[in-house]
């Protein structure tokens, strides 16, 4: 078994068709449903939502010191809007999970391999 | 086989066609034994050295592949009991070894699966891009050393075993499997599959590199073609290929530059391989499932039965071309469908279809009205089609033979 992360990115400010109310009832479904299935299938690990990245803050280390600082660590209109860690026998089971991920949220979903994982 | 003064004769060029034929295969076993791509491919490398040495003395042995397989295994199992990681590797190995795959699941079915298939799929698998999808194909199934591989891209060996380097690393960090998809996922992973074997042919087409890439291609879809006998797009490929060679030494002068279909010297077409070409696509096209390779196929084979070019079946050409239009509705089909259209209903026609096709930055777009103009009378607008078709052209033959157009037309 490999750990999978599957990350949604987002597009700050991207024009998109905003849903209707009704389908973002019915994408909410779908993904209960598909993360009760993940669950069921044992390919479930951890999965979240996180903020937008106005919220987030860096800390580095400069001269010795941690010096803490708002803002993203890259500056990117691009950011990770949420995820999940899925274990899966290989590549072809990965990526048959997030086709329905992307098919119940409707954006792009990025798939890489975890080098190491432990929970 | 005799001992040392046995005369055989068997040069390195002996064995290097025998290791073009059977290395895929024995890479393939490899794989599949030990789930390692490099120590597959170095164990090879090393059988075929062993054999370099010893056949020329001892004689080919009755089944070369079979030989170099065995003694790639032998190697391998040693390396690996020489590591610690070996070990453990050598440990699973055995669990993994063919036959024993998963306990849980069923063996797969179908007909016998032949590991090279597998190994095709993991090398087009779409999480791969384009190009290393072609370098690994080459690579391990085709036999082609790094440095081969490079040449035929143009690119350095450097830049050539990196790109290979960094496509292994994903397969094996992102556990791209060693499979040959099932049913309902064939259509997806066969088309990249397709798709690359037809594009190493046609960079063996507009390249001189070597070896003949052509040759390889049409190597690969006969191996796909034996092992895929269900699959009517991979016998359409592989027809399609063959009557793509038959015309390949009449598509050029001694000089380079190309010869258009219309102008080809027909009694220098290789009859052989038209015959073949179209029986495998008469086979295809029994199973009434037409994709987009069996009616380039079958375009390619009514101009093959044209003796001259006046014999040309046009109205026939149309219809396939209708018909691949519905199944790749590209913009490069379409023109090619006009082209057709022309040869009916006059270059007018062609011309107002054209015209209306977004495809300015491709060459033979450019060649093609430059053409139609020029029948039209149209001089000035065909000179300008073809300085713009030139400026664009991919080979120096292609320039010339474009300028030449634009001179013939004042």
């Amino acid at each position: 078994m490999t750990h999978y992360l599957l990350s949604v990115h987002r597009v700050e400010g991207e024009a998109r068709e905003p849903m209707t109310d009704e389908e973002m009832a019915q994408s909410h479904e779908q993904l209960a449903v598909l993360e009760q299935e993940m669950k069921s299938a044992g390919a479930w690990v951890v999965s979240g939502r996180l903020h937008e990245s106005a919220t987030a803050t860096v800390v580095r280390m400069a001269g010795g010191e941690v010096v803490t600082t708002d803002g993203p660590f890259v500056e990117s209109k691009e950011y990770l809007g949420g995820f999940y860690v899925i274990q899966a026998e290989d590549l072809d089971g990965a990526l048959a999970w997030a086709s329905r991920v992307t098919g119940a949220i409707k954006v792009p979903i990025e798939v890489r391999p975890f080098a190491g994982f432990e929970a | 086989m005799g001992d040392g003064d046995t005369a055989i004769r068997l040069d390195e060029g002996e064995v290097g066609r025998i290791f073009r034929e059977e290395s895929g295969r024995s890479v393939a076993a490899l794989i599949h034994i030990f789930g390692d791509i490099d120590l597959a491919e170095d164990a090879v490398q090393e059988a075929f050295a062993v054999a370099l040495g010893r056949w020329p003395r001892k004689g080919v042995p009755p089944n070369p592949g079979g030989w170099i397989t065995t003694t790639a295994r032998n190697h391998a199992i040693d390396r690996l009991r020489r590591e610690s990681r070996g070990r453990e590797l050598l440990s699973e190995a055995a669990v993994l070894s063919p036959g024993s795959d998963d306990p849980g699941k069923p063996p797969e079915v179908g007909p016998v699966q032949d590991d090279r298939l597998r190994l095709i799929f993991t090398c087009c698998h779409p999480a791969l891009s384009t190009q290393a999808q072609m370098a690994l194909t080459l690579r391990l199934l085709g036999g082609l050393s790094t440095k081969q591989v490079a040449s035929s891209f143009l690119v350095t060996e450097t830049t050539m075993a990196r790109r290979l380097v960094r496509a292994k690393h994903k397969i094996k960090a992102a556990r791209i499997p060693y499979r040959v998809p099932e049913a309902h996922e064939l259509p997806d992973r066969l088309r990249p599959v397709l798709a690359v074997v037809y594009l190493v042919y046609n960079a063996g087409l507009t390249g001189s590199a070597k070896p003949d890439l052509c040759a390889e291609a049409i190597r690969l879809a006969r191996i796909l073609a034996a092992l895929m006998p269900d699959e009517p797009e991979v016998g359409g490929l592989l027809a399609l290929l063959l009557l793509s060679e038959s015309r390949r030494a009449s598509r050029t002068r001694p000089d380079g530059s190309l010869v258009l279909l219309g102008e080809q010297d027909r009694t220098h077409w290789d009859r052989a391989l038209i015959e073949e070409g179209q029986a495998i696509l008469r086979r295809c096209l029994r199973r009434n499932q037409p994709g987009a390779y069996q009616l380039q196929a079958a375009i390619n084979a009514v101009h093959a039965d044209a003796l001259t070019v006046e014999q040309t079946d046009w109205p026939q050409i149309v219809i396939l071309y209708d018909q691949l239009l519905g199944v790749a509705p590209t913009p490069v089909v379409a023109l090619n469908r006009a082209i057709a259209i022309g040869e009916l209903q006059g270059p007018a026609a062609a011309l107002a279809l054209v015209d209306e096709l977004d495809l300015d930055n491709y060459h033979p777009f450019h060649a093609t009205r430059a053409d139609l103009l020029r029948r039209l009378g149209r001089h000035r607008e065909a000179e300008a089609a073809y300085q713009r078709a030139a400026a664009m052209a991919p080979t120096d033959a292609e320039r010339a033979f474009l300028r030449l157009g634009g001179r013939a037309s004042r």
